[in-house]
């Protein structure tokens, strides 16, 4: 260790010399190593043994279930669109396989884009390589659909970045989630290319092309069929047709098209229980978007007019990206509201958009997106009237004592 | 009408080094020392010079601010040197001390024949007075102001605290006396705050003119503002003092006997102290005697008071004016490499509040915690883990933000005029992004201080 140590402390840009501008990227390097010996100098003598780095590397750990089911579930579909299989958990090998060649690159141009731009600013603006970008680049892989472009990540990933997070003074100081931005951009940059049911399937649309896909495989997700209640030539005939082809058990399991890592509920469940037992993500928030979730289905449940309303709520939170909103997306503490009371008010608001606007957006068939970015906004205000109704009590308090 | 509190927020942490309950004593010190950083807020005005003889009790310096407010030496000596800091700010006054102490003589004081303008009087020209502390502000108790309420606790929860019952059983007569005195200088009422979970010594379950209050819960359950907030809050306006219930015994001693006796029992202790006890001496005594022969090793922190709110002294430093204890800590100045004890390893020795590191799984395991940041310093980012170690109904991240962009009206709103910067003590330790937030609620207070009252 002290070996390595030495060799890096050699690399060392001078504070005042020649490449003292590159001495946070150094300095990035170093503390990835080494917790540096710095020590306390006011206040509490001891301090808590966790830092930034271990909470976003949490964060990573309990999205890695999610990523290895998505890369296998990115397998099977390609390969039943091609009509190779119909079974789900034959031909492991090639699927993963597969999956990997087509998720990895969008991992690492996530990583490579978003990293390059932490680091111009950091080196522009002299400030230390904050890791907020650690957890943003592995969630804008796992939310989107498998067939984007690489370098419309890129682009998506550039934008998220700058625009999202860095104009408003670099990490823990944004106001929407960066991840969902780069996803909005996508959806809003590109809309002829990310709408429609060809680019959940890997490399659907040029197989389409050379009429490789298999008769009747369209690859919409459960989401579209459901959307397409709405228009005049529903893909189902009714809403038990629609249950049988997309069962409650296959979307638990995972075992529909989507977003990359968005499907299966177990994997992403598995990374949740991660983040509630550290410890990392708010369980407030959590429970509270699935009770607004739940909430928001059941009275559409009850008060339907149409297929699509009469979904049950357990089957509506199982579909699109909704647990892994609740799980990864809703619970980020900078964007989310920030008082205990503000998170149940927050959680609950964005659960109960999330289902209205995918009920009621029949252009765009899933609103968790949308939902929890308007709520990213609105969070300052539902932490403002929270605090405000603690300054009331204290000036309550005084207005007692004088009367 | 006692109050009894229950405290669901806190953190007890769990160090090693807790002290023997063993009163044992060294030989006195040849060298002490006043140091006026101790007294926040207190511009010293010398009133002797180096060279001068001083008997214990005569007056050394006062507050230039307010004027009335002396402070007087714990010894009798000679002052041999006065260390001055950048802006020739007197850093410390040192004191060679005699073999014998020669008291100045105050006098026996009769409590019931004195005015209570009368006792004030004598508490400020004796130099008992800066004992005293006040809420707001968290400085030595400003005598214009009267208080509404007196708050004792007497108990101390932080980290491997020393024990009051304890150290004060058996001087009932003196802490009595103490009490009586402060009964003379507001016409509210006494809180005396005793553990809940403990069994408090008869010192304290004797004293009369109190009302004792009982606090469960755990730490800052001991501290002053957890309680003033629970019991009798705070609002702007308003003054509530505080003492130590050691330095209420004290004061008690110096009525009694009529000689400025500053000698109190501190507890030694800390992971890096080879047998961790309790030390009879007196206020602004050179450690060297105390910690000589009884550290580990070389490379340790020395802290007056404890690990969460105490100075860095030196290991020929001096105890502080209010410390009740001296902590050993090793130095955490050694990197740590990622995989084996840093961000990715499994972090068995660490200690957190989360559950990132394995630790969690042995919570009760007493712990040897060094004084590494265990990271770097970063934005905000985490939020709600303040909330689960601040027992108040005031935002902390809030507060904290308001202080650091200067927003006056804002800091006043979300209620600073309740909090002194130990209360955030452990809000500091939790913080992800170490944030050094103590100095920041201090830089807040001052700001208040100077631009509002």
């Amino acid at each position: 260790m002290k070996s390595i140590e030495k060799l890096l402390r050699k690399f060392e840009p001078e504070h005042d010399g020649k490449w003292a501008k590159l001495h946070p990227v150094w300095d990035a390097f170093y503390t990835f190593m080494f917790t540096p010996d710095k020590t306390t100098t006011s206040g509490s003598h001891i301090r808590d043994g966790i830092d930034l780095k271990r909470t976003m590397f949490t964060v990573v750990v309990a999205l890695i279930p999610a990523l290895l089911f998505g890369i296998y579930n990115t397998g099977h579909w390609h390969f039943a669109s091609l009509g190779e299989t119909t079974a789900y958990w034959d031909m492991f090998g090639d699927k993963f396989l597969y999956g990997l060649i087509r998720v990895l690159p969008i991992v690492v141009v996530s990583y490579a884009v978003g990293l390059g731009i932490e680091f111009i600013f950091a080196i522009k603006n002299g400030h230390a390589v904050q890791e907020g970008f650690l957890v943003s680049g592995m969630l804008i892989p796992l939310i989107v659909p498998v067939d984007t472009p690489l370098w419309m990540i890129a682009v998506a990933t550039i934008f998220a970045v700058v625009i999202g997070k860095e104009v408003f003074g670099g990490t823990g100081m944004n106001i929407v989630n960066v991840a969902l931005t780069a996803r909005a951009f996508l959806f809003f940059g590109y809309p002829t290319m990310m709408s429609g049911n060809k680019v959940w399937v890997g490399e659907l649309s040029e197989n389409l092309d050379n009429n490789k896909v298999v008769d009747g495989f369209s690859g919409a997700t459960p989401l579209g069929d459901l959307a397409s209640f709405w228009s005049d030539e529903p893909t189902f005939s009714s809403l038990a047709d629609f249950s049988e082809h997309w069962t409650l058990l296959d979307s638990i399991l995972g075992y529909i098209p989507g977003s990359i890592g968005e499907t299966s509920l177990i994997a992403i469940g598995i990374g949740a229980v991660i983040l509630l037992i550290t410890g990392i993500a708010s369980w407030r928030i959590m429970l509270s978007f699935f009770a607004g979730g739940l909430l928001m289905a059941f009275i559409f449940n009850q008060t339907a007019t149409n297929p699509f309303m009469e979904l049950s709520p357990l089957h509506q939170i199982a579909l699109g990206g909704f647990a892994f909103g609740a799980v990864f997306m809703v619970t980020d503490p900078v964007t989310a509201a920030q008082t205990n009371t503000g998170k149940y008010i927050y959680g609950f608001l964005a659960g109960l958009f999330a289902i209205l606007v995918r009920v009621f957006n029949p252009a765009f068939p899933e609103g968790v997106m949308m939902a929890i970015l308007f709520f990213n906004v609105m969070a300052p205000l539902i932490d403002h009237y929270v605090i405000q109704a603690n300054v009331k009590r204290r000036i309550k308090r005084l207005k007692i004592k004088q009367a | 009408m006692s109050k009894t509190v229950k405290l669901r927020k806190g953190l007890n942490i769990p160090l090693l080094g807790e002290a023997e309950k063993v009163k044992n004593s060294v030989e006195q010190a040849d060298v002490f020392s006043i140091k006026p950083p101790d007294f926040h807020g207190v511009m010293p005005k010398l009133d002797l010079k180096a060279g001068a003889k001083v008997k214990a009790g005569d007056v050394i310096f006062h507050n230039k601010y307010v004027e009335n407010v002396k402070f007087c030496s714990p010894i009798s000596g000679e002052i041999t040197e006065v260390v001055r800091g950048a802006k020739r700010r007197i850093l410390e006054i040192i004191i060679k001390a005699d073999t014998n102490i020669d008291y100045k003589d105050l006098g026996v004081k009769d409590l019931n024949s004195m005015s209570d303008d009368e006792v004030k009087n004598y508490l400020l020209s004796s130099g008992l007075w800066p004992f005293i502390k006040q809420r707001p502000i968290d400085i030595i108790a400003d005598p214009t102001q009267t208080p509404k309420a007196i708050f004792i606790s007497a108990f101390d929860s932080s980290p491997i605290a020393p024990d009051y019952d304890f150290i004060l059983h058996g001087e009932d007569e003196n802490f009595q006396t103490g009490i009586d005195v402060l009964k003379k200088l507001t016409k509210g009422i006494i809180h005396l705050n005793v553990n809940g979970d403990g069994s408090p010594d008869k010192v304290f379950t004797n004293a009369k003119g109190v009302q004792i209050n009982k606090i469960y819960g755990k730490h800052p359950a001991g501290n002053i503002g957890t309680q003033i907030h629970h019991i009798d809050p705070l609002n702007k306006g308003e003054y509530i003092w505080t003492i130590n219930p050691q330095d209420v015994a004290i004061i008690g001693r110096v009525f009694n006997t009529g000689k400025f006796d500053l000698s109190k029992v501190i507890a030694l202790t800390g992971s890096e102290v080879k047998t961790p006890k309790y030390i009879k001496t007196i206020i602004g005594t050179s450690i060297k005697n105390i910690v000589e022969n009884n550290i580990t090793s070389d490379n340790v922190r020395i802290i007056s008071g404890n690990v969460l709110t105490g100075d860095k002294i030196k290991p020929d430093g001096f105890l502080g004016f209010y410390a009740n204890q001296i902590t050993v800590i090793p130095e955490g100045n050694q990197s740590k490499f990622f995989l084996t004890d840093g961000w990715l390893g499994s972090g068995c020795s660490k200690f957190s509040i989360s559950k990132t590191y394995f630790s969690w799984l042995m919570p009760n395991k007493k712990r040897k915690l060094d004084t590494n940041l265990n990271g770097e310093i970063r934005s905000f980012v985490v939020t709600g883990e303040m909330e689960k170690v601040f027992p108040f109904d005031i935002y902390p991240m809030q507060l904290i933000k308001s202080v650091m962009y200067e927003d006056l009206d804002e800091m006043e709103a979300l209620g600073i005029y309740e909090v002194a910067p130990e209360d955030f003590a452990l809000c500091e330790f939790v913080c992800t992004s170490k944030i050094d937030i103590q100095e920041k609620i201090r830089q807040g207070l001052d700001k208040v201080q100077e631009e509002i009252l």
